[in-house]
């Protein structure tokens, strides 16, 4: 016995290098699992509010920026507003409202939350987006972060305040995506080289791709609404070896700058996943 | 200032630069990230305990990471480091004089050659161990080794900055 606490005492530095050591690497791999700790929980409340103060300061260098986005923005939707089209038949006015049904029957599928932007990461290889609004102010796991130019990540953490985005450039970042141009759907995700540029991945040789086309979010994405914004393509390689092409896709979003996001709900996000994960458990 | 509070101040400074200035340079090119924070840990006072010296490095990498949300990716280099710290420095320095005159390792201590090699050898072994452990998360030979070697370079020359812009007082111990 008294061997054993001679030796701890002797090799006292090494044991807690090792120990430290075994922790860090346990934190790292577990990352996902420690999210959900009251632990995690309350750092990122304080290095939230860290962050709050910081960007308090630097938006008064961006607000002609954010004035100039949301300028463009206004006239995309003005452009979209049923006054600007004359219907054939003119004895009926249609009104959209934001009750749960419309007069028409049809029942809302998603709900869009703006949220202030408090903290962003673009230069390593995982980055996140801190924003303040949390739990308390209707966040849940899993709702689709969109910017007023094009789609920028999905909600994988939240506080009472604020709430955490796994940005499109994360590493294990994930999204369905499709060609405007003829639908062909691909797997969207980051290689970890350039914030500016994604990979589409998986995406037909049979589709008519050029230089320049659009690509937007899939009808099969759980989290994003379809038909949004991603960006444009900006190269087109191919292997001989396989039947898919690889795109490499220029970002509508600009996340060295952002100010304000988008949460987007989708009301039955739980009973789509549910149900797909069930499905996927039979052989 | 006692030596106490000048490392507690640094410890906040160093977080909150390599967080708010740092890490939100534009990227110039995918090898090159600029990383100064461990600095933090190469100018520790010589007399620490070395049980606390991992201790203090543990936490400074940690809360590193609670900004970045990589919960242990900073942490570990941060432990390394501080492991091999005390072992270096006994290599280096001739330890009668050095260690009773001085407080901490700084060129004027050491002299610019030892000190050279002593910030060369730990920030090149930080950022090996920072980048294996992304390595083994995704990544191909290529980008390991061309990103030690363009991290390293780039963080050598920001310490080298930050010793000709920071004259640290290292003054003779008063006792």
């Amino acid at each position: 016995m008294k061997n054993i606490f001679l030796f701890i005492r002797r090799y006292l530095s090494f044991l807690s290098f090792l120990l430290l050591q075994v922790m860090a690497i346990v934190m790292l791999s577990s990352a996902s699992k420690t999210h959900q700790s009251f632990f995690a929980t309350a750092a990122n409340e304080v290095t939230g509010g860290i962050n709050k103060q910081y960007s308090g300061f630097r938006d008064y260098f961006a607000l002609k920026e954010t004035n100039r986005l949301l300028a463009e923005e206004n006239v995309r939707l003005r452009n979209m507003l049923a006054s600007n089209f004359v219907s054939p038949n003119t004895d009926k006015e249609l009104y959209v409202d934001t009750l749960v049904k419309d007069t028409l029957g049809r029942s809302r599928k998603f709900t869009w939350l703006p949220a202030k932007v408090v903290g962003n990461s673009y230069a390593l290889q995982n980055n996140f987006i801190t924003v303040e609004r949390g739990s308390n102010q209707g966040v849940t796991k899993g709702m689709a972060a969109v910017s007023s130019a094009g789609i920028v990540g999905v909600v994988v953490e939240t506080s009472p305040n604020f709430s955490k985005i796994m940005s499109l450039i994360h590493r294990s970042s994930k999204v369905s995506a499709m060609l405007k141009k003829d639908n062909n759907t691909g797997s969207l995700e980051w290689d970890g080289t350039d914030p500016g540029f994604l990979t589409l991945r998986n995406v037909t040789k049979g589709a008519k791709v050029a230089k320049g086309d659009s690509v937007i979010t899939s009808n099969y994405s759980a989290n994003f609404p379809p038909k949004l914004l991603i960006g444009t393509v900006a190269e087109i390689s191919s292997e001989s070896s396989s039947n898919f092409y690889t795109l490499k896709i220029r970002t509508a979003t600009n996340f060295f700058s952002l100010q304000y996001v988008y949460l987007i709900e989708n009301v039955r996000y739980a009973e789509q996943v549910q149900l797909e994960t069930n499905t996927s458990k039979i052989p | 200032m006692s030596s106490l509070l000048k490392n507690m101040i640094r410890f906040v400074v160093f977080i909150l630069f390599q967080v708010y200035i740092l890490n939100q340079v534009p990227p110039l090119h995918q090898f090159l990230v600029p990383y100064l924070y461990f600095l933090y840990i190469l100018w520790l006072p010589f007399t620490i305990n070395r049980f606390w010296l991992l201790i203090i490095s543990f936490l400074f990498g940690l809360s590193l990471d609670y900004f970045t949300g990589t919960y242990g990716l900073h942490a570990a280099p941060c432990v390394l480091i501080a492991y091999i710290r005390p072992f270096l420095l006994n290599l280096l320095i001739p330890q009668e004089t050095t260690e009773q005159s001085y407080i901490e390792p700084s060129h004027k201590s050491m002299g610019w050659a030892p000190y050279a090699l002593y910030v060369g050898i730990l920030s090149f072994v930080h950022h090996f161990y920072l980048v294996l452990i992304e390595w083994l998360q995704f990544g191909n030979f290529v980008y390991f080794i061309g990103k030690v070697a363009g991290t390293t370079a780039i963080s050598l020359l920001m310490i080298f900055l930050a010793e000709m812009l920071f004259n640290r007082n290292s003054r003779y111990r008063s006792s």
